[in-house]
């Protein structure tokens, strides 16, 4: 599967450009003693993934749909691009902004290549651009045209309704993408294989793009930035994923990432940039002294098992150390065991511990992006990084698919 | 003489009668979806308006078709006017209620997203509400129809047009052996023309029912 390429770095940087800005955005709907979203300042950075995230009716469909004017402010100021969107046009302003929901929205009696086609309709395009277009989303979200252009959106699973909803949302080519809980109400295999594909076609198309969930799991996987929404619409806490995780600002936030904070964090954690300890290996070819003293240094340093490479320095073998016997079990010092898959550089420690814990196995092997030994992640090393300072900068950049 | 042998003497009548009381149906129809149609796509979204317009064509309804085309006379004079006017107001409740039910049925989430693709209001209406509301639309005119069709009868009495000479006809030789064919003639010209309309609806509504809307 190809690599996602690293989105905007959320970290604010001095060049970055931001594409969306709140400024003390207030929403009162008539005969609510509360404000729906309250003072909401908030700036979303151009080509990055912000995820509002937060619990059930604090104010993130309602936030999403000031932006593009599907209703309007009690108070406040949304600016596009650094321009006011009330000086916009508001059909004008819309056709600039895609929009996916949950419920799909599709037009029912309409087929779904029309469905498709609405906005470049408008926007005027020629048929042959817009037939082009078509079978280029549906292709892009992983609908094949010949079987599906034609179709009713009546004749399409929940899923299909979905991905054709985010194709129909790209179709004009927006800047911008407000997504309101799009791969909602769909089994989890399903809904992580649309994640996966929509955080590829964003790693080609880099929009910029509000996308709300309830699910911080979701969140955490999708968002370059997250802000975690209280009640009110008030926003608790804006941070990249791992800040969010690693360092909740009170204890609201840190209530709704719940217990699992830590595994989340493991998720978020790549290999490829971390320091991973590297003990002393055995060349395949050496002789059976060399092995003999590999063992006992091995063995007196504790450790249960000794990596064997090849000539290119590729893991082929762990050997057992006299460490590794125990009364009754496990192979005999100086024995082969086969190697698993090592883990790459865009494995995450999730990856590896959830290795280590299925395959029953005390370390991983670590390898570089072209399969090199790289060193080797046992349980303790993975406590040592989980705590270390390390896990609390990662650099922020998206999660590669492995 | 049978009633085979009285039709035969006067089936162009009966024809006649029959044409005059299909265009007078559709002519307080057409009326009724020109005055109906807009009066609902003004006041679905709404509240109060919405509910009081219902009123006001359910309170026509109630009013005795004998009291409304004779209340009609005063400003319409005889004939036509207020037989057209009269079946209007009969047509109104159900031709509003069904296009407001149907206008109200469509999914919100889709009208959302057409106006989030930047459609304006008109574009709405015309190319996403109204086709899903049609099929609504339409079972309100096809029940608007058949109730036009007997009610139809009664313009008679103030010198309209239809089949409900016929059957006047009858009333007024009350006692005379034509009487009953006359009524009878009447009657089954109205029930004649109430089969052949729902046939045309029928064919209206698998003609015009978007493809994708279950029909
Ligand atoms: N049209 C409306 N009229 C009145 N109140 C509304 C309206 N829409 C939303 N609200 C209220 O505003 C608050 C915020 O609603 P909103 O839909 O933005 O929540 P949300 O965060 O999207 O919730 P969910 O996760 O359930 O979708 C809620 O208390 C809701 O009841
Ligand atoms: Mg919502």
């Amino acid at each position: 599967m190809p690599e996602m390429t690293q989105s905007d770095t959320p970290q604010q940087t001095p060049g970055e450009r931001t594409m969306i800005r709140l400024d003390k955005l207030t929403k009162r709907y008539p005969g609510q003693p509360g404000a729906a979203v309250e003072e909401l300042t908030l700036d979303i950075p151009a080509g990055s993934i912000v995820v509002f995230v937060g619990p059930s009716g604090c104010g993130k469909t309602t936030t999403m749909k000031l932006i593009n004017r599907l209703i309007e402010p009690t108070s406040g100021r949304i600016h596009l691009d650094g321009q006011d969107v009330t000086r916009i046009p508001v059909h004008q302003l819309r056709r600039r902004i895609g929009y996916a929901i949950q419920q799909g929205g599709l037009f029912p009696h309409r087929t779904v290549a029309d469905n498709i086609a609405t906005v470049p309709k408008m926007l005027g395009w020629d048929r042959a651009r817009i037939t082009a277009r078509v079978d280029e989303l549906l292709e892009m979200v992983g609908l094949d045209p010949e079987a599906y252009r034609g179709r009713r959106p009546g004749q399409l699973s929940g899923g299909q309704q979905q991905r054709v909803g985010v194709a129909r949302a790209l179709a004009g080519d927006p800047q911008v993408m407000l997504m309101d809980e799009p791969f909602g109400a769909i089994d989890p295999l399903n809904r992580e294989a649309l994640q996966n594909e929509f955080l590829r076609i964003q790693a080609r198309l880099h929009k910029t793009i509000v996308f709300v969930t309830h699910d911080i799991d979701e969140a955490v996987k999708m968002g370059d930035r997250i802000a975690l929404f209280g009640d009110g619409g008030r926003v608790l806490q804006y941070d990249t994923p791992e800040r969010l995780l690693a360092d909740p600002a009170d204890r609201a936030v840190a209530e709704f990432i719940g217990a699992g904070a830590a595994v989340r964090r493991l998720s978020l954690a790549r290999i490829g940039s971390l320091a991973v300890p590297g003990p002393p290996v055995v060349e395949r070819a050496a002789d059976a002294q060399a092995r003999a003293a590999a063992l006992a240094r091995a063995a007196e340093s504790g450790e249960e098992y000794v990596l064997v490479v090849d000539e290119d320095r590729r893991p082929v073998a762990w050997l057992a150390t006299a460490g590794a016997r125990r009364p009754g079990e496990g192979p005999a010092a100086g024995e082969e065991v086969p190697l698993l898959t090592p883990m790459g550089p865009g494995h995450t420690l999730f990856d590896a511990l959830d290795h280590m814990l299925s395959s029953n196995a005390s370390a991983v092997a670590v390898v570089d992006g072209d399969g090199r030994y790289r060193g080797v992640l046992g349980m303790d090393a993975v406590r040592t990084l989980i705590n270390s300072q390390a896990l609390h900068t990662a650099d922020g950049s998206k999660l590669q698919e492995v | 003489m049978t009633f085979f042998e009285f039709f035969a003497q006067n089936r162009a009548d009966v024809l006649d009668a029959t044409v005059e009381h299909a265009v007078l149906v559709l002519e307080g129809l057409g009326l009724a979806v020109l005055i109906g149609l807009p009066v609902a796509v003004l006041t679905y979204r709404t509240g109060y308006p919405r509910a009081a317009v219902l009123g006001v064509a359910g309170l026509l309804l109630t009013i005795p078709s004998y009291a409304l085309f004779g209340l009609l006379i005063t400003p319409l004079g005889l004939g036509n006017g207020p037989s057209i006017v009269a079946l209007t107001l009969y047509a109104l409740l159900p031709v509003l209620r069904n296009a407001i039910v149907g206008l109200r049925e469509v999914d919100p989430a889709v009208t959302e997203s057409a106006r989030a693709m930047g459609m304006g209001r008109l574009r709405v209406l015309t190319t996403v509400e109204l086709p899903l509301a049609w099929p609504v639309v339409l079972a309100g005119l096809r029940v608007a129809t058949q109730l036009l069709l007997s009610i139809a009868a009664i313009a008679a009495a103030v010198n309209g047009p239809g089949l409900g000479n016929l059957i006047l006809d009858g009333l007024a030789t009350a006692g005379t052996p034509f009487a009953v064919y006359l009524t009878l003639e009447g009657a089954a010209g109205i029930v004649v023309l109430a089969v052949l309309f729902e046939l045309l609806f029928a064919a209206v509504n698998r003609l015009t029912t978007p493809r994708g809307l279950g029909a």
